[in-house]
This record gives structure tokens, C-alpha cells and sequence, in this order.
């Protein structure tokens, strides 16, 4: 009846929901899960004392990451809204929090998607034989290796020439990188089709986004294990070095990994849980995603540092076995007298009896350490690539990880898309005659062509920037502030009956504690360090040259990275403001949606009337 | 007779042995790396190999100067270590008059291969100290392989992107067909076809009616 029908559209929409738990729970894991879990986790893991670091991640991931992982899960979940309108309806004086959700999520989502565009372009260069990253090419005249290339190694020269053509110096811009583009839009356009129908279709892609990269995992855990000097990377990365427990910087470092490992603050997870149906365990949920998480992080850490150990065995090898021939042409010797195995005693023989001689050759320095020692981008695209072309059948293990980093870093981006709609629908700045798929489309435009900054070629040092300083100090703020609004905002005993209304009991001794007082110390301990480790130093960047160059970021540069800082937090304390004021002058309860075609009494008790009772 | 020529050879192998002075003039040192390219399989080095060396080198001076009868004779090495290197200069056939160094080393390069095979090794295990092997051109497709995968996958993507948004519409303009036609027959079944339909809401029948006048 087309009365009925009228009434029917011109009332609230019905939420989206997920079609099965799984669907829920693989999104929850595939946001946290990300680049970060392969990357950055084993590289500290292995700074810090190996097997002791395991200690403060653990005791972080109890104490602060799973309380907050669970805050989030169950405010989203109870209130059945955005981040935004979660926020509202606690209390519209925090209103503020959603909308720092947002700017964060889409700061974070630009830079991260950039990453995947690099992925993305060393994975179509993955498809040639040999790799394009295995030797160095030759200059004009033919006779010799590019000039630039022999400088450095045909790895990092095809890394910061052919694929970033990165500048000296932050201060000089270069000009826009065609193929980076083009990689930018693929990956764009990647995001797109996944989100074209909101969970509908994510929660489809999930399904092969999050799960594949453990299939990967294993397949490199398989592999690495066979591998040459795989058990050196291992003992390197586990043998637990208990001193370094007594470094506070250890704790520091454990307590920020767990806290940007979970992605929480974003306010993907509290849009992924309000399509949940009420009565939902969320409790198991966070601990599941949580525990997952750092397990994750453990598991991965095996293969990468198998691999490393590899590639730092056969680097230092070669390194030796350059060695090795200078010394033997230089005092002719026989040849092969001097071997891998010898090689430390005639070193040792020949250095104390022909000592001036010995410094003449300048011999490089031979140190495994030093190999193992690094992450991040260097990790993923300078330090494994360098593996893969030692390893048979590199064109497969290449094509294999650049898939894998791929997946992780796409089911993460869900997540912070996610954290730009569902706060955007809420907040209503956008026509209701706007399809969701338009609205998506012009979300991944509009970042897009932000992005393009990062396909300059300066555009590393941008990406360092961002990484460095919008995806660290403003979630430690906003989390703070969702802890404060929970608790103290809602209320300790109406967040216990929301967790009873949910999942059938209270929340325990633990959860509370943890609330009320144990996370939030944490957080404000943590981010006050933070902030003072920070503020010592002159933040500094490393430039390519071609060698390594540790320079001063310029004081615009500064200047940004501030606003960078300040501005996801401002609309904290602006909103807060705004409506003191406003209840000051108005009495009027918050936006009441007037429809002349809506009557209650037709529309069934829907999960709108008992929101408006909460 | 005898002994004049025993005299010329002695004093040509005396003049010779000054010719080839290590690091001086147009003299070259050459490295031979045996046990690293051949590990157990490895030959000695002595007078037989030094011999198939000088051959060598000849052969190769022949076969760039086109025919100029070098010999065995005109190749000459001196300072031999236990590393198996030495130094050597090339003389012209018949005479005392050095081979200057950039015809020996363009004779050198022309025949490496020839000379590599001749003793089972590779450019980097007979190292020509100064002469640096060629090297291979790389292999550059017309159409860089990348750009080819990138337009598997974009198209891909894109076709996908397409289908999503396209089939929806599809789907519902074939249902307004549909429901135009059940529209139809709906007006004269009002009441019965909401009373099946109960799951659309409650029906209040007082309303039926007042469908005919109040279209909108």
C-alpha cells in the first residue's frame, strides 16, 4: 500500500548487517591485522631482547589493549551507531571524538593506501625474469653499471630510483611519478569495488582478504625454515635478553605497538560492531580479535626472520668472499688458501703482522648484526626483495608476498573507510538523494587526489611524516577521551548494564579495574612519554643520496607535522565548547527529526525506541 | 754458426726478460683463480698451462691483427707468484718492438671467450687486470611487463566496478516492468492481496478506499 510504503521510506533506514558472525569477525581481524603485525612487531621484537620482549607486549595487550578493544566493541555494538553518533548520544558534549575519528581515519587511510600502491607496483614488476630489482642497469655509453646504481645496491637503487625517484631533501618536491599514479589509482579503485556496497561487500572480501595471508605465512614458514642460515635470524630474533626489561623505553615501545597493532581509536571498530545484532557476545569478540592479533605478530615474525637470517647469511658471505680475493691478490697467496672457515684467523694473522699494508686494502667491514637490523618499508621492499632474488623461483616468492602485504594492508583500509562513511551519514552533510555508492566514490576521489602528494618525489618523507605523527599522538588522545566518556560520561554502572543487556552477565573485577583506572593511567603514562621522548630531539629524516643522510626536517615542515597533531584533537575541546554554549541558550533536546508521514504507532517496536530510551 | 745463434737467443731472451717489467709500460697482469672455478676438478698449474697460455694469447693477437704471424715466442711472462698471476707484454713477430697496450687489450677482448674456454674458466676466475669483460646488454621488452599485468588487473577491477553498479539498476527497472504489471491487478484485489502481504506492516482496510481519489 503505497501510504504505508511512503511512511516506511521516509523513516530511519534499516542498519546493514552482517550476514554471519564470521564475516564480523574476519573484518574485526583483518583491521587490526596489518602491515604493522609483519613489519614492524618483528623488527622490535628482535631490537629489544627478543623471546624478553614477549613480556611487556604480553602484559600491554592485557592491561590496555584488550580493555580498549572491548570498550569499543561494546559501545558500538549497544548503541547501534557510527562513531559519531555514539558519542552524540552518550553525551553531546563529546560529540567532538567521533569527528576527530573521522579526520584521523582519513589522514591515516591517504597515506596507508599509498603503501599499497607501491605494493602494488613492486607486484607488477614481480612478473619478469629476471626481477627487475636483481642487477643494476647500465649507463648510456654501455660499457659500465649506472654510476648511481654501483654507489649503492641494485635493490635500494631500484626502490628510491625507479620506483620512488626520491629527492635528496624534503624541501625539493620533483614532479609527480606517472607509474606511481597509475599504481595510486589501481589501488584506489581496489578499495572501491571491495566498499562499493558497504559491508555487503567487504564483508565478502574479508573472507579472502584476512584469511589469505596466513596461507602465505605458512607457505614462507615453510620455505624460510629450509633455508641457509634461517636458525641464525631465529636465535637472533628470540634469544631473550632479560636486561633489556629494565629499559623503560622497552615498555614505552610495547605499550604503543599494541595500541596502533589493535587499530583501535579509528572508529572503524565501533561502526563494524553497531551492525552486529544486539545480543552478541562482544566480550569473546575483543578478546578473540585481540589474541588473534598478537599472535599474528608472533607467527609472522618466524618466516620474516628465517628470511632475514638468510639474506644477512648471504650478504655477509659475500661479503667475506669480497674480502677474501682482495687480500688474496693483494699478497698472493694461493688461491682458495684463504677460505670461509679461515677466514677469521688469516684476518686476525694478517692484520697484526702487515699491519700498514692491511689498512691500504680498506676492507669493508664484515658484521652480521648489522644486516638483521631493520624494518619497516626497508624491510618489506629493500631487505626482502634482496632475499627473493637469492632464493630459487624468486618470481613466485615475490609475487606471493607483494600479494600477501596487499591483503593485510586492504582489510585494514576497510576499517578506515569504514571510519569515514558510517561518522560521515551521521554527521548529514551529504544529500539524502546520494547512494552509497556514489558517496564511497567520491570519498576514494577526494583521497585520491590527496594522495598525490605522495606520488612526488618526495613523496617517502611525506609518507614517514604522516606515518610518524598523525597515526601515533592523536589516537592515544582520542582513546584517552573514550575511556573518559564511557566511564565517567555514561557512567560505570549504565556501561554494565549495557555489557548485561548484551552478553548476559556483568562485566567482571578484571574489565572493570582495567576502565576505571589501569588503561587510562596507562594511556596518559604512555602518552606523556611519547610526547617528552619526542620533544627531545629535533625530529630528524633520513635522505637518500645515494647514501643514507640524517638531516633536520625544515621548520615548515615542523610547522605541519604540529597541525598534523593538533588538528584531528581539535574538534574535541571545539565541540565540547560549542555545546556549553549552546545549552546555556537553548533548551531544546538534540535533533528530533520532525516527519509529518511518521507515525509510531505503525512503525514496530524497532531498536530505535529502545536507543531513545538509553 | 751454433754459437752465434745460441748468443742472438740468449741475448733476445735476456732482452726480453728486461722488456717485461711488472706495472711498467705495456705490460698487463692476468689472474688465473683455478680452484675457485673448478673446485676438486681443479688442474695444476706449470709449464704445460703457461704454454696454452702464450698459444692462446697468440692466437689471439693473430686473429685481431689479421694474420700478423705471431708466435709463442712473442709472448712473454715474467714474475710469477704461487697465486698463479704474472705479468707479460706481447712483442710484434720477428722482432724486439713492444705491442702497445690498447691493441693487446682490444685483441684480448675480442677473443676472451676463446681464451676463457681454452683453460675451463669465466671472466671473473681469468681476470685481465685493466681489461673489463663487456657486458651483457639487458633484456628490455618493448612493452615493460608491468604495464601489461597492470592492465590485466584494471580491467579486471574495472569491469567489476561496472557490473556492480550496472546490475542493480538492471535488476530494477526489471522489477518496476514487473510490478507495473502487478500494479494493475492489484487495484481490483486491494483488500485480499494486503491481507497476504501482512509482513509489509499493519493494514489498516479503512484505507483502501481512499486509494482511487488521493494518488500522489
Amino acid at each position: 500500500c503505497r501510504l504505508l510504503r511512503m511512511g516506511k521510506d521516509a523513516g530511519p533506514e534499516e542498519r546493514p548487517k552482517w550476514d554471519n558472525k564470521a564475516q564480523y569477525l574476519l573484518t574485526c581481524i583483518g583491521f587490526a591485522v596489518g602491515i604493522g603485525n609483519v613489519w614492524r612487531f618483528p623488527y622490535l621484537c628482535q631490537i629489544y631482547g627478543g623471546g624478553a620482549f614477549l613480556i611487556p607486549y604480553l602484559i600491554a595487550l592485557v592491561f590496555e589493549g584488550l580493555p580498549l578493544l572491548f570498550l569499543e566493541l561494546a559501545v558500538g555494538q549497544r548503541l547501534r551507531k557510527g562513531s559519531v553518533g555514539v558519542w552524540k548520544t552518550i553525551n553531546p558534549v563529546i560529540g567532538g571524538v567521533g569527528i576527530a575519528c573521522l579526520i584521523v581515519s582519513f589522514l591515516v587511510g591517504v597515506f596507508y593506501n599509498t603503501i599499497l600502491a607501491w605494493v602494488l607496483w613492486y607486484f607488477f614488476h614481480s612478473f619478469q625474469e629476471p626481477l627487475p630489482w636483481s642487477t643494476c642497469p647500465l649507463n648510456e655509453s654501455r660499457i659500465d653499471y649506472n654510476l648511481e646504481c654501483k654507489k649503492s645496491t641494485p635493490v635500494n637503487y631500484f626502490w628510491y630510483r625507479e620506483t620512488l625517484n626520491i629527492t635528496p631533501d624534503i624541501e625539493i618536491s620533483g614532479s609527480v611519478e606517472w607509474g606511481m599514479v597509475i599504481c595510486l589509482a589501481s589501488a584506489w579503485c581496489i578499495v572501491y569495488i571491495c566498499f562499493i556496497k558497504g559491508i555487503d561487500s567487504v564483508g565478502k572480501a574479508v573472507y579472502v582478504t584476512s584469511t589469505f595471508p596466513y596461507l602465505v605465512l605458512t607457505i614462507f614458514l615453510i620455505r624460510a625454515l629450509t633455508l641457509p642460515g634461517a636458525t641464525d635470524g631465529l636465535l637472533y630474533l628470540f634469544t631473550p635478553d632479560w636486561q633489556t626489561l629494565t629499559n623503560p623505553r622497552v615498555w614505552l615501545d610495547a605499550a604503543t605497538q599494541i595500541f596502533f597493532s589493535l587499530s583501535v581509536a579509528f572508529g572503524g571498530l565501533i561502526s563494524f560492531s553497531s551492525y552486529n545484532e544486539e545480543k552478541n557476545n562482544c566480550e569473546r569478540d575483543a578478546v578473540l580479535v585481540g589474541v588473534i592479533n598478537s599472535a599474528t605478530s608472533i607467527y609472522a615474525s618466524i618466516p620474516i626472520f628465517s628470511i632475514l637470517g638468510f639474506k644477512a647469511t648471504t650478504a655477509f658471505n659475500a661479503c667475506k668472499d669480497e674480502n677474501i680475493l682482495a687480500l688474496t691478490n693483494y699478497f698472493e697467496f694461493s688461491d682458495q688458501n684463504i677460505t670461509l672457515q679461515n677466514y677469521d684467523y688469516w684476518y686476525e694473522y694478517l692484520n697484526t703482522t702487515y699491519p700498514e699494508k692491511f689498512q691500504s686494502l680498506s676492507l669493508r667491514e664484515c658484521d652480521l648484526q648489522k644486516l638483521l637490523n631493520v624494518s619497516g618499508t626497508g624491510l618489506a621492499f629493500i631487505v626482502f626483495t634482496e632475499a627473493v632474488i637469492s632464493m630459487p623461483g624468486s618470481q613466485v616468492w615475490a609475487v606471493l608476498f607483494f600479494v600477501m602485504l596487499f591483503s593485510l594492508g586492504l582489510s585494514s583500509m576497510f576499517g578506515n573507510i569504514e571510519g569515514v562513511l558510517a561518522p560521515l551519514n551521521e554527521l548529514k552533510l551529504l544529500p539524502r538523494w546520494m547512494p552509497k555508492e556514489l558517496i564511497s566514490a567520491v570519498i576514494c576521489l577526494i583521497s585520491f587526489l590527496v594522495a598525490l602528494l605522495f606520488t612526488l618525489s618526495s613523496g617517502n618523507y611525506w609518507v614517514e611524516v604522516f606515518n610518524g605523527y598523525v597515526g601515533s599522538v592523536p589516537l592515544l588522545i582520542i582513546a584517552l577521551f573514550e575511556i573518559i566518556g564511557v566511564i565517567y560520561f555514561r557512567g560505570m554502572k549504565t556501561f554494565s548494564d549495557d555489557i548485561y543487556i548484551m552478553t548476559g552477565r556483568r562485566p567482571n573485577i578484571f574489565w572493570k579495574a582495567c576502565w576505571m583506572v589501569i588503561s587510562p593511567l596507562l594511556l596518559l603514562v604512555v602518552f606523556v612519554a611519547y610526547v617528552i621522548v619526542q620533544a627531545q630531539t629535533r625530529p630528524t629524516y633520513q635522505a637518500w643520496n645515494p647514501d643514507y643522510v640524517k638531516k633536520l626536517y625544515p621548520d615548515w615542515v615542523f610547522a605541519i607535522i604540529i597541525l598534523l597533531c593538533v588538528v584531528p584533537v581539535i574538534s574535541i575541546p571545539l565541540v565540547a565548547l560549542y555545546q556549553l554554549l549552546r545549552g546555556r541558550f537553548r533548551k531544546s533536546s538534540v535533533g528530533m527529526e520532525l516527519n509529518p508521514y511518521d507515525n509510531d504507532a505503525f512503525v514496530t517496536d524497532t531498536q530505535e525506541q529502545k536507543t531513545q530510551r538509553a | 754458426m751454433l754459437e752465434k745463434i745460441l748468443l742472438l737467443l740468449s741475448l733476445s731472451l735476456s732482452v726480453a726478460e728486461g722488456l717485461c717489467k711488472p706495472g711498467v709500460g705495456e705490460a698487463y697482469k692476468v689472474r688465473f683463480s683455478i680452484k675457485t672455478a673448478l673446485g676438486d676438478q681443479a688442474y695444476p698449474w706449470n709449464k704445460n698451462e703457461m704454454f696454452l697460455f702464450r698459444a692462446a694469447l697468440a692466437f689471439a693477437m693473430r686473429d685481431f691483427t689479421n694474420g700478423e704471424e705471431f708466435g709463442v715466442s712473442d709472448i712473454h711472462p715474467c714474475n710469477e707468484t704461487q697465486r698463479v698471476s704474472f705479468w707479460f707484454v706481447v712483442t710484434r713477430p720477428k722482432t724486439m718492438d713492444l705491442v702497445d697496450k690498447g691493441t693487446v687489450e682490444m685483441a684480448i677482448k675480442k677473443s676472451r671467450n676463446r681464451i676463457n674456454g681454452a683453460f675451463l674458466l669465466t671472466d671473473k676466475t681469468l681476470e685481465f687486470d685493466g681489461i673489463y669483460p663487456t657486458l651483457a646488454a639487458p633484456v628490455s621488452p618493448d612493452t615493460p611487463p608491468w604495464l601489461i599485468v597492470f592492465g590485466v588487473v584494471m580491467g579486471a577491477v574495472s569491469v567489476g566496478i561496472i557490473a556492480l553498479l550496472v546490475y542493480p539498476l538492471v535488476q530494477r527497472k526489471l522489477k518496476k516492468n514487473m510490478d507495473a504489471d502487478d500494479e494493475d491487478s492489484d487495484e481490483e484485489t486491494g483488500v485480499k492481496t494486503a491481507e497476504n502481504g501482512a509482513n509489509d506492516g499493519i493494514y489498516n482496510s479503512t484505507f483502501s478506499d481512499d486509494e482511487r481519489f488521493t494518488q500522489m
